[in-house]
């Protein structure tokens, strides 16, 4: 019973995720959101089990695919689409759009468009928490493809060297853009992190928002403990790598991945529940969107404030 | 007053301000080592502890972005270089990251993040241990960037970055380490964004950068003896720039030379000199010249190098040639005492 009401909690939360994503896709023709947007459709589980297993003030770093993110950390639905619109009332103001969406009053601390370049925020942010006492900790979300960046290793071997609470977590779609994972790794992800004496753990669930929160929880408490860890959850990204379409035609990937994935998805399978909750959360979209329309454009003030 | 040496200052800045504020922390390769980054950070880990005072593994760029995290969360940390050849190594960092962070989260955080960077020459340094780069940094919105000259500036200068809630660059010349003046004993800022004319003149202005102020002070004192009047002005920051203090000296002495410590090919002497060139036009009485590196790799050998650099004999022959008087004997001057004071290996 308990786990049917966080299920129910998790769930709605994804379907919001999707619904916005959704209702992204359906604006992207009228050219109202004018800039590259990454869609995670596909991935939610990830974001909704993990940030429902961190506290509200953990911190979360992020990647340009981070719309889930932001809005499983609590992230205001109407400031998002005032920023995707490029408004006044968006969260920064239209400076940072789709790919560096920030929210740090509710813990989302950044997300950046260049691979890899916010998981050493984590570990900074890491210290300041060691440094304070407490058990709050610093979780940086990126993709596989993010692994075989230098900073990735070189942030493994300072949080293992600091012993500072950071939570590495990946999400593996197994894409990096259109390249997939075997013509890029020598390693495995988790047996290359025992090398820096980091703990980890590897989820082949990503579609199961209650296993993909019970193994953060697991995750979080060793963190909190005051040690890193690398949590590796696999996922699937329906869409193109970057814009609102698909991408198979292109063949270099085929339906199969994608149509197992979907055939697990509780988003697809749980159509009834998809029924009951979606007026409601559309509604929600309606009114954000209401509030991006009605934003007014930022002008040159805005341009020149908050540069130094 | 008591003298104090550039590094002292700088050491006693980040000391100071370390003891008033427990958010300070500062790190980089080789701080905490018996070198301490030539002395810069001598005994800090012993009075504040190693965890505000550290080493770290060789990965610039992560340890700037480890910074940029610290910074966010309301520390202060300064991340020290001994070589700016070093620094480009956190360029992603710094350029993607650190310098738009303010921006991107429409100022609801703030990156009071210190990095301080060695220029290197001399006796060997080469290719690789002698860059400056000031104009790929002040290209960049969003950094502020000081290289300051003397020991009381430095000492305010760092204690002003230290305080301030942006990303500032600080530009040190290893040569300027030994330079002693009198520097108080107390903490003290000395605001960014605000220039010094070092010395007042009437014929001509010397706009230098960092070390080229000592030579533009040796260049003064031999010209001064031939009867010319001139005017030294140090920006002391480069970004913000203090364009209104050179602009006015310009206009007083109607002639200018920029004295870059770097390359001149899209240097930071071409933004001042388009600057003033802007700004003075009418009162100049002659084009703005500048005066900077050889426009090649730093060499190694001691004779490639005198040829490379340009010194207070370059700025006394460009203001000959600009108030067209004939060249003078310097055969008595000393124009390397520098180069024979210094030994390395760094």
């Amino acid at each position: 019973m308990k786990d049917e009401a966080i299920y129910r909690r998790l769930f709605r939360t994804a379907l919001l995720i999707r619904l916005v994503e959704e209702r992204i896709i359906a604006l992207y023709p009228s050219d109202k959101i004018q800039s590259p947007v990454h869609l995670s459709i596909g991935q939610e589980a990830v974001a909704v089990g993990v940030c429902d297993a961190l506290r509200a003030d953990d911190l979360v770093f992020a990647t340009y695919r981070s719309h889930g993110f932001y809005i499983a950390k609590g992230g205001k639905l109407d400031a998002m689409f005032a920023e995707l619109y490029g408004r006044k009332d968006g969260i920064s103001g239209g400076k940072a759009g789709s790919m560096h969406l920030a929210a740090p009053d509710v813990g989302l601390m950044g997300s950046s468009a260049v691979v890899a370049s916010t998981i050493p925020h984590a570990v900074g942010a890491a210290l300041s928490f060691k440094r304070r006492g407490g058990d709050r900790i610093a979780a940086a979300v990126f993709g596989d493809g993010a692994t075989e960046e230098g900073v990735y290793h070189e942030s493994l071997n300072f949080a293992a060297l600091m012993r500072v609470p950071v939570l590495f977590l990946c999400e593996d779609n197994g894409l990096a853009v259109h390249s997939h994972r075997p013509i890029r790794q020598s390693y495995r992800l988790i047996e290359h992190a025992a090398a820096y004496g980091i703990a980890g753990r590897r989820l082949e669930e990503g579609w199961d928002m209650l296993a993909v929160r019970q193994a953060t929880l697991e995750a979080a408490a060793h963190v909190r403990s005051g040690e890193p860890f690398v949590l590796e959850i696999a996922t699937s990204r329906y869409k193109e790598h970057v814009g609102v379409g698909e991408d198979f035609h292109f063949n270099y990937r085929t339906t199969d991945s994608v149509d197992a994935w979907k055939r697990r998805d509780p988003l697809i399978v749980d159509a009834k529940l998809v029924a009951e909750l979606s007026p409601e959360l559309e509604r929600e979209i309606d009114a954000a969107v209401a509030y991006a329309e009605a934003s007014p454009a930022p002008g040159r003030l805005e341009l020149l404030t908050d540069v130094i | 007053m008591r003298k104090l040496d550039y590094a002292g200052a700088i050491r006693e800045a980040m000391a100071q301000e370390m003891e008033r504020d427990p958010r300070v922390f500062v790190y980089g390769i080789g701080v905490p080592t018996w070198s301490s980054i030539f002395g810069t950070t001598k005994g800090l880990t012993e009075q504040f502890g190693p965890e505000r005072c550290f080493d770290t593994p060789i990965c610039e760029d992560t340890m700037t972005g480890f910074g940029l995290g610290a910074a966010i969360r309301g520390l202060r940390p300064i991340h020290v270089h001994i070589r700016v050849d070093f620094m480009i190594l956190a360029t992603n960092q710094l350029l993607n990251m650190v310098s738009n962070y303010i921006y991107s989260t429409g100022g609801k955080l703030k990156v009071p993040l210190v990095v301080r960077a060695v220029v290197g020459r001399g006796w060997g340094q080469g290719a690789q241990h002698s860059k400056s780069l000031f104009s790929n940094f002040t290209h960049i919105p969003g950094l502020k960037v000081i290289a300051p000259t003397t020991a009381s500036d430095v000492k305010g200068m760092l204690t002003a970055a230290i305080r301030d809630d942006n990303p500032v660059i600080c530009f040190e010349h290893r040569w300027l380490y030994w330079a002693e003046e009198e520097v108080p004993e107390e903490p003290y800022e000395v605001p960014l964004g605000v220039g010094r004319i070092l010395r007042p003149g009437r014929d001509v202005t010397v706009v230098g950068l960092s070390w080229m102020n000592v030579e533009a002070r040796l260049a003064a004192d031999i010209l001064y003896k031939r009867g010319v009047s001139v005017e030294i002005v140090d920006p002391r920051t480069l970004a913000p720039l203090d364009e209104d203090l050179i602009v006015e000296s310009v206009k007083r002495t109607g002639r200018c030379i920029v004295a870059d410590c770097d390359w001149v090919e899209s240097g930071f002497s071409a933004e001042l000199a388009a600057r003033i060139s802007e700004k003075c036009f009418g009162r100049l009485k002659a084009p703005v010249k500048r005066i900077g590196f050889a426009h090649t790799p730093c060499p190694t050998v001691r004779e490639l190098e005198n040829e490379f650099y340009p010194n207070a004999r370059t700025i006394v022959r460009g203001i000959e040639e600009m108030l067209g008087l004939e060249a003078a004997n310097l055969d008595g001057e000393d124009f390397f005492s520098h180069e024979r004071r210094f030994r390395g290996p760094f």
